[in-house]
This record gives structure tokens, C-alpha cells and sequence, in this order.
């Protein structure tokens, strides 16, 4: 909301800390609802505010997608049709906008930008480690997640922006992968790589290196890669500037970071070590979403003395005179379903009291803690988006 | 085709949060129950595995963690060490230090490298005849791609040396589906589905690692069988069951309310485990495993899974 009048508040809601920043990231471990809780945030925020709001999403549902317009589309903004409001017999204040990370072609434009001419930019695309490379290295999906996040950012269209992060095998890849990519250019042995190339002189410190590199990989494949390298190096000094500045973005106070778990243990262990990293390394730690959450009356005593009753005593309560008939059914019948019930019902609050004690865990972290229950069905367009951020809004 | 067990590597994948690493470790307690020499290998050291099977952290170096059953934690730059003393016959032994950080640039930054070197280990243990199954919690579906394409992609970038060498024994190995076999591990929910299928279209396509099963985790029991549906609808009017209330000395109302719950839950699942089934070849086994309500942690949990896992395999 920076240029839409944006007022400070004290951020006591989900709602609240979403209108007084201009990017948050959903984070957590997969499976979760990230993506879904990115996009309902988004959705919320544009219905509520006249602002322009756009979700950076990685890889949502095939029908959400849909539903955002985004079937098809790379990397370009595209807005959600106001008919999707509407659809849900609502109309937005704001704008939504939506967009997908396409990794390949963000590199490519990346090196476009970066490359000191059209020819080496040309060089970089058709070299066959290209390819690959952009693919994997040095985390290459998380650094680029953070760098269109950066691009979207800078060209100050969007008043809001919610990035949904991409599954990475550790959560906080993506916080280190601006650092760990500027490290890479500034890295010590990627001179050592490429420098015999560079110069017909072996350097004599690496010589070793090269004799076993040879042995293993082959000359002409290490020259490959040396040769990619060196045309890499071209784009050094805007490429390492550039990682900084997505850097200081991330620990911005206009950002925040919002972790997305469910109260099954290893997500809620993920958000737990999420929550502990972010808050000492002094990134803004916004909100907390739980996804999922079983109802409290799972958790009421009485309830579960009743279940524990029932289940010994389905039996004679089902053969009492004229009960079963009552209901329509015969008493072995009713006796069966009474007895599912009631240890439906026990195991129900198991498990919901093990959610309620890593509840508790989470919450002694402090920040909002906002929870939604598992729905019913998928959520497949704006109007679920919009049931979902209700209730997690305020 | 071979039965599950009866392959010597077995890769289990699948979405992040399914429970792929519950199953490879359960699949792997089972083996060795069932007499077979086994090895279990982490691949994301995120330390899952040793907790499923309550022992301290994993190393390289395997470590026997029950009878029959090794376990160890993937370390790229340590099996890079081993790859060259044991394959390459290196005697670099002191200034392997060095050599391996370079390669760990290396490895990081050319494609493939790092992957090969990590299925490599897998490839070499089986080659070797050292235990009668290995079985790697492999990467996310997003990633197990790559790791398994490698050998491939390696034989096609590398045109000599001894990498180029060493794939092509790997690619025996991988590509004979009696002896190496792919598990993915889904839920019968849209997303783990969904990937199911894509990753069951790049295994086909960029690989030559078949797919061996199915594993659809966390299955929601069916509470009411027929005729008893219409009786628990009848429940649900508070007036048609005061009499068993009475009866009963307590409040039907959240017990029924938790059962509809149930119902709903796994009638929103349904569609997912049915587009999931039509999805998968018919010659591919596909193993269900229940929800556990009682999951603790630890090798309780190691142990429900693998017993509800041979029951499944018909053991």
C-alpha cells in the first residue's frame, strides 16, 4: 500500500499485518496449503482494499490455477478476472493479479539483463550446460523465486505482492539463496576452475585437481564447463549487486513472512525450526497459519468420557426394548453403529489433542496465529479463496 | 515381475509432507524382518530416518540399527572420497581434502555430478552384492528426477573419462526393473495426486527406472458399511436419538458430529484415490496404508507401518 495511503496499524490480525506491507511470503514445508493460503491472502487483501495485489505462486492445483487465469502463462502478471469476484457474489475493492514462476524462462531473462552484450547473452543461452544448469544449480529455483520477487517489487506496480516459495528440500534455501549465489560468483575456486582456461599457464596450485578432474570427468567436459563459467563471469558485478539487493529486500520491514504449517508433527517441526531461523536472523516474523486444524469439540472431556462409555456399552444400549426400532434399524445394526461412532470419536481426539499440544508449542512463539478447519473439497476458485481468508482474516 | 522386496534397489519418492520417508524406513524394517541383509539411506539428512528408527544421527558409514538392518545418511562429498579411492584406485588419500571441496564446487555447479555420485553409491552397494535390498528415501518428486536421469545425462554431456565409464554398469543396474524399482508415495489428496502422475510420465520419459508401486498413505477408514449409513443418517436427528441418550447418560451430539466429519473427510478424498487409481498402468502394485490415529513417533510408528505393510503385500 505504499502508494495507496498506507496507514501503520499495530498488525493484531492476519488482515491487519497484510495491509501494512508490500510483500509477504508464505513459507513452511510442502503439503501444507501454502500455495492455497497465498492465494486466498491475496484475494482477501484485494477484496478489502483499494489496492492492486498480485500472488507470485510456483505450483498450484491444476483447477486453481484455472480459476486465477493462470492456465498457460508463464512468467506474466495476468489480473484475475473481476467476473471471479463476482462469480462469488462479491466485488473487490482492489485488484487481483496473478502470476506463475516459470524458472527456465526467469533465468533467461536474468541473463538478458546481466550479460554485457547480445552476443555473450546468445553465447550463455545455447551453451548445452545451460540448460541444465539453470535447472539445478546452487539452489537455482529458490534464488529465482526471490529474484522476480525482487523484479516485481522494484517496478512498483503492485502495491502488495504474496509469494508462495517453492518446495525445497530445506526451508530456508531460499532465504540463503541470494547469499549463497553471490558467494558463488565471488567464489575463490571458481577462479581456480576457469583460470587455465582463461590463460594457457596451469595454475600449479590446482594442478592436482586437474589431473584427477581429468581422470574422472574428462578434458573436453571440464572445458565445457570452464567455458560456460567464464562467459557466466561476465554478468559477475550486476549479478552479485543484484543478489545483495534481493537480500536486504527480504529483511526489509516491508516484508514479512508468514509460515504456513498443519498440527501434524514433521510440518509443525519444519514451522518450528522455520520460526526459530527467521526470528534470529531478525527477519520479520508475521503470522502463522494453521491449516487444517480438527474442531475444538474433539477436545471437550465429556464428549470423549461419553465415547469411552458407549463403546463398552454399544451393546446392551442397542438391545434395549424397542430403542433399535425406534431409529429403523435392528439392534445388531445399530449396535455396529454405534460402536463406529464411538471410537471414531476416540480417535478423533487423539489426534486432536496431539494437535492442540503442538499448538501450544507454536503459539509460545509468539506472532498472529491464525487457523483454518479442513474443508470440505478442494478449493477451485475465488469465492473458496475468499471463504478460506475469512477465516483467517480478522 | 519381482515382488517388492525381492528387487535390490528400490527408490521411495513422492510429494514433500506424504510420508515417503515412514515408508522407506518401513519397507526397510520389513525386509529385514523378513531375513533379508538391508540398507536404508537418508538422502535429505534431515534426520527423519534416524528418528523413525530412534537411533542418534546417521553418518556416511553404515551403522547397523536393528538385525539385518543398516542404516546410513547420504553425503555427497563424502561418497565422492569413496567413489575415487574405491573406483578410480586414487592414491590421494591426504590431499583428498582439498580435491573433494573442489569437487563439491564442481558438483554444485555442473549438472549431474553431485546426483551421479549419489546413485552411484546405490549402484555400487547393489553391484557389489553387500546386502540383498538397499533402499534409498530418495528426493521429492520435484527432484528424483534429476537424481535418477543423471547417469543418463552424464553419459551424454561426458563423452570420455572415467565418469563416462562408470555409468554405463550404472544404467544396467537402474534400468533393469527385476532389480531397481521406483516407490512413490502419495495421498489421496489433489496435489499428491497430481504430481503422482507427472512424476509418473518423467519417470517414463527421462529415465529408465521403472515404477514398482504405488503407496497411498494415510487411507481414511469407511465407518458405516451398507445398510448402516441410513441408520447414522437417522442419528443425526437430535430427536431420534434422545432415547439412546437417556440410555446412554450423555450427548450424542459431538460424537455424531465427529462421524459426519469422518464421512465427509473421506468422501472428499474419494475422488482423488479414484483419479489416482485410473492414473496408474494396472501392472503397477498399488499398497494402501490407513490412516494411523495412534501415530506417535519413532519405531512405534516404523513398526504399525511396516506390519500394515505386509499385511498389504499379503505376508
Amino acid at each position: 500500500m505504499a502508494k495507496g495511503g498506507r496507514t501503520e496499524r499495530s498488525a493484531g490480525s492476519l488482515g491487519g499485518l497484510v495491509a501494512s506491507r508490500e510483500i509477504v511470503i508464505a513459507c513452511g514445508s510442502g503439503g501444507v496449503g501454502k500455495t492455497t493460503t497465498a492465494a486466498a491472502l491475496a484475494a482477501t487483501a484485494a477484496l478489502h482494499h483499494q489496492t492492486k495485489v498480485l500472488v507470485l505462486t510456483v505450483d498450484p492445483a491444476r483447477r486453481l490455477a484455472d480459476a486465477l487465469g493462470l492456465e498457460g502463462l508463464g512468467n506474466e502478471a495476468r489480473r484475475v478476472d473481476p467476473a471471479a469476484f463476482a462469480a462469488g457474489g462479491t466485488k473487490p475493492r482492489g485488484d487481483m493479479w496473478a502470476a506463475m514462476l516459470d524458472t527456465k524462462q526467469s533465468w533467461d531473462d536474468l541473463v538478458r539483463r546481466h550479460a554485457p552484450d547480445k552476443s555473450t547473452a546468445e553465447r550463455i543461452l545455447t551453451n548445452p550446460l545451460y540448460e541444465n544448469i539453470s535447472g539445478r544449480f546452487v539452489q537455482s529455483h529458490d534464488y529465482i523465486a526471490m529474484e522476480r520477487l525482487y523484479e516485481l517489487h522494484t517496478s512498483g506496480v503492485y502495491d502488495l505482492i504474496v509469494v508462495d516459495t517453492p518446495p525445497s528440500r530445506n526451508a530456508l534455501d531460499f532465504i540463503a539463496a541470494p547469499s549463497r549465489m553471490a558467494e558463488f560468483f565471488s567464489s575463490k575456486l571458481l577462479r581456480l576452475l576457469i583460470a587455465p582456461y582463461k590463460s594457457r599457464l596451469v595454475n600449479v596450485a590446482s594442478r592436482p585437481f586437474y589431473q584427477v578432474a581429468d581422470r574422472v570427468l574428462g578434458s573436453q567436459f571440464l572445458g565445457d564447463i570452464a567455458e560456460f563459467f567464464i562467459l557466466f563471469q561476465t554478468m559477475y558485478p550486476g549479478f552479485v549487486e543484484r543478489a545483495r539487493a534481493v537480500e536486504r529486500l527480504l529483511a526489509d520491514r516491508r516484508t514479512t513472512f508468514v509460515v504456513v504449517s498443519t498440527l501434524e508433527p514433521a510440518p509443525a517441526a519444519e514451522a518450528e525450526f522455520f520460526i526459530e531461523v527467521l526470528t534470529s536472523r531478525g527477519y520479520d516474523l508475521g503470522a502463522l497459519v494453521l491449516n487444517k486444524v480438527l474442531p475444538d469439540y474433539l477436545l471437550d472431556d465429556e464428549a470423549a468420557a461419553t465415547a469411552a462409555r458407549l463403546e463398552v456399552q454399544a451393546g446392551a444400549i442397542a438391545s434395549t426394548a424397542g430403542l433399535a426400532a425406534s431409529v429403523g434399524a435392528d439392534p445388531h445394526q445399530l449396535e455396529r453403529v454405534l460402536c463406529e461412532i464411538a471410537s471414531n470419536f476416540s480417535n478423533f481426539s487423539m489426534v486432536a489433542s496431539r494437535e492442540a499440544g503442538l499448538r501450544r508449542d507454536l503459539e509460545r512463539r509468539g506472532s498472529i496465529v491464525a487457523s483454518a478447519p479442513e474443508l470440505e473439497g478442494d478449493i477451485n476458485d475465488v469465492a473458496g479463496l475468499l471463504a478460506l481468508g475469512a477465516l483467517t482474516w480478522k | 515381475m519381482a515382488d517388492l522386496l525381492d528387487r535390490k534397489l528400490i527408490f521411495v519418492t513422492g510429494k514433500g509432507g506424504v510420508g515417503k520417508t515412514t515408508i522407506a524406513a518401513s519397507i526397510a524394517w520389513l525386509a529385514a524382518e523378513r531375513g533379508k541383509r538391508t540398507l536404508v539411506c537418508d538422502v535429505d539428512d534431515r534426520g527423519d530416518l534416524a528418528d523413525l528408527y530412534e537411533v542418534g544421527p546417521l553418518g556416511f558409514a553404515e551403522r547397523e540399527v536393528a538385525p539385518r538392518l543398516w542404516a546410513m545418511s547420504m553425503d555427497a562429498e563424502a561418497s565422492l572420497k569413496q567413489y575415487l579411492s574405491l573406483q578410480l584406485k586414487l592414491p590421494l588419500i591426504t590431499r583428498i581434502g582439498p580435491i573433494a571441496r573442489m569437487f563439491d564446487f564442481v558438483a554444485s555447479a555442473a549438472p549431474g555430478v553431485k546426483e551421479i555420485v549419489t546413485v552411484g553409491k546405490f549402484c555400487w552397494e547393489v553391484k557389489e552384492n553387500h546386502y540383498d535390498l538397499v533402499v534409498v528415501d530418495a528426493p521429492s518428486s520435484g527432484h528424483v528426477v534429476g537424481q535418477l536421469a543423471a547417469p543418463q545425462g552424464i553419459n551424454e554431456l561426458v563423452k570420455v573419462g572415467m565418469v563416462r565409464n562408470q555409468t554405463d554398469w550404472m544404467l544396467d543396474i537402474l534400468g533393469d526393473p527385476d532389480k531397481t524399482g521406483v516407490v512413490i508415495v502419495a495421498t489421496p489428496a489433489e496435489m499428491p495426486v497430481s504430481e503422482t502422475e507427472d512424476l509418473m510420465a518423467r519417470l517414463e520419459s527421462e529415465t529408465n527406472v521403472s515404477l514398482s508401486a504405488v503407496v497411498v498413505n494415510r487411507v481414511l477408514p469407511e465407518l458405516f458399511g451398507r445398510g448402516e449409513e441410513e441408520v447414522f443418517a437417522r442419528l443425526e436427528d437430535p430427536g431420534a436419538r434422545a432415547a439412546i441418550e437417556t440410555e446412554l447418560g450423555g450427548n450424542l451430539g459431538p460424537l455424531v458430529e465427529a462421524a459426519r466429519l469422518m464421512v465427509t473427510m473421506r468422501r472428499s478424498r474419494t475422488t482423488h484415490l479414484e483419479r489416482l487409481r485410473s492414473a496408474v498402468n494396472p501392472d503397477v502394485v498399488m499398497l494402501y496404508m490407513p490412516y494411523l490415529f495412534s501415530r506417535g513417533s519413532g519405531l512405534r510408528t516404523t513398526r504399525q507401518v511396516s506390519e500394515a505393510l505386509a499385511a498389504e503385500l499379503g505376508y
